[in-house]
């Protein structure tokens, strides 16, 4: 148990000064700009918005210089910050099917309507180390060339054609799109915890923590056979119904990954043999974690598919209790607190049960 | 706030909406430049003052499926009426941006006022939609450069 101290108080200022010389590094290079981490380093941005729970770019740059980087410790600031803001609506749910696409690949299909586009990937990258950025000079890459759009504006989502042959489940509203979905915001998380429910504390959840748990999935504990429908990058309008106008109205775009991830199902007394579905949507180019949490989604659903309960990843109460990175390096990071009174507490029963074990041992000795 | 049926709107809602998603994407610096072009600076009162909250940013399982929470945004709103004519304006925007929702309130009140709203559309809306999509051209043209056209090898194992 931690037990307030008090104290310290000159000790603490100073630390936090030096913290902020240590931030702020050597005076003789220039500091950096918001703009320049809003600009430079987009996929920290993305991740810090994910976890954080709050789309915001400029905020999330913030969050990356005052943190140092940390990028943990970025996505307990803007956590912070969000509690702050009164919630002045709801959005419309985003409409993954009309985005302006930005990425798309698919691991099932070569040719599928609307194409393949690889758009900014590490992919195909050879993972060498590009000298040339660590020269002053970094405006000289050659420039992406200029394609030519196709006709087909909207691009279906994979899953959807597989669905016209009845080859999948299909992804449709229950109950008439009237269940309002759990918000963990508002409502502690609670088990058995449903889809919506699980789907927002994915969201939320920490990259690194998913990708363990997907991986153990591939591994053997609790598979699925996954295969990566789709993966796809872009900007999606956000819309919202304020009450004073009572009509849809777009408040700006966001950008978002999202994956759909295919799975096998040998069927059941009730359903026919027929493909499953997980589901990965983050703010921003989050691919990883998109695929991650696609992967997790899935092997949760393992109870409501009927299968064997074998593994972590298909336990709910495990996963969910666990994937929230600003829970769990609170919890964590607590035991650097003082607990002195408590390590006191079991110093004295310690001490008292040697000294008990010693006399056993004395009069055993004498027997 | 309930989820609507998608209803064709009417034609003058549908026109709102239009303008009221442009003036949300438009950069402050051009709604600043067109205000400060307006023959008479119209005068206004706040019905609400530019206020920065957040909006609860849904998705659907599976792009299609049930509704859930996938994070927050960044929003901020205004409404305004316009001392001349009484029109009424509303203005929600993505980020904190305070100045914009305002701006954009002003504007979207002008824009139901004859008056104004033809002058408006030639000077700020039409051209600012045209930005839009330019933007939204050249992000697309750019990926279509990285199109690909996937082959599978003949194994040659028969």
């Amino acid at each position: 148990m931690y037990v307030a101290v008090k104290g310290g108080e000159r000790a603490i200022d100073n630390a936090h000064r030096l913290l902020a010389e240590e931030r702020r590094g050597d005076r003789a290079v220039p500091a950096l700009s918001l703009t320049q981490i809003k600009e430079q380093m987009t996929l920290a941005v993305d991740r810090v918005m994910t976890e954080g729970s709050l789309y915001d770019r400029d905020l999330a740059a913030l969050a990356i210089k005052q943190a140092r980087g940390d990028l943990v410790e970025a996505i307990f600031l803007l956590r912070a910050y969000r509690t702050t803001l009164p919630r002045l609506a709801v959005s419309e749910p985003v409409d993954t099917a009309r985005m302006t696409i930005r990425r798309r690949v698919s691991a099932t299909f070569k040719d599928l309507p609307g194409g393949q586009v690889l758009g900014p990937t590490f992919d195909y990258t050879h993972r060498l180390m590009d000298f040339k950025l660590a020269a002053e000079a970094d405006d000289d890459a050659e420039p992406c060339e200029r394609g030519e759009p196709r006709q087909d504006e909207t691009v279906p989502r994979v899953a959807d054609l597989l669905g016209e042959e009845g080859l999948i489940e299909p992804e449709v509203p229950r109950d008439g799109d009237t269940a309002e979905p759990g918000d963990i915001t508002r409502e502690p998380l609670e088990f058995p915890a449903d889809r919506s429910t699980r789907l927002q504390s994915l969201a939320r959840g920490d990259e690194g923590y998913l990708l363990g748990l997907a991986y153990s999935t591939q591994r053997g504990y609790g598979r699925n056979h996954p295969f990566a429908g789709e993966i796809r990058m872009g900007d999606v309008a956000v819309e919202i119904v304020p009450e004073e106008l009572g009509f849809a109205v777009e408040i700006g775009d966001i950008t978002v990954t999202e994956c759909q991830m295919i799975n096998q199902f040998k069927g059941s007394k009730a359903a026919p043999p027929q493909f499953t579905r997980g589901y990965g949507l983050t703010f921003g180019q989050g691919e990883r974690k998109a695929m991650a949490m696609a992967l997790v989604d899935r092997s949760l659903r393992a109870e409501e598919l009927g299968e064997d309960l074998t593994a972590p990843a298909q336990d709910a109460e495990f996963v969910l209790s666990h994937c929230d990175n600003v829970e769990a390096s609170g919890f964590v990071q607590h035991l650097k607190l003082p607990h002195y009174v408590d390590f006191q507490g079991e110093l004295v029963t310690v001490r008292a049960l040697r000294r008990e074990h010693e006399r056993k041992e004395a009069t055993d000795a004498a027997e | 706030m309930t989820e609507t049926t998608p209803t064709a709107p009417l034609p003058e809602v549908a026109r709102r909406q239009r303008w009221m998603g442009i003036l949300a994407r438009t950069p402050l610096a051009r709604l600043e430049e067109t205000f400060a072009a307006l023959p008479e600076a119209p005068a206004f009162t706040h019905l609400r003052r530019p206020e920065i909250g957040s909006a609860l940013v849904r998705g659907r399982a599976g792009g299609s499926g049930e509704r859930f929470n996938l994070g927050e945004m960044t929003v901020t709103r205004c409404s305004v009426r316009l001392s001349a004519s009484g029109a009424i304006g509303h203005a929600y925007v993505a980020g904190r941006a305070r100045r914009h929702a305002e701006l954009a309130a002003v504007f979207d009140a002008l824009l139901q006022t004859p008056g104004h709203h033809d002058r408006l559309c030639a000077a700020l809306t039409d051209p600012a939609a045209e930005a839009i999509a330019a933007a939204r051209a050249e992000t697309v043209a750019r990926t279509a450069a990285t199109r690909v056209d996937f082959f599978t090898m003949v194994r040659g194992e028969d």
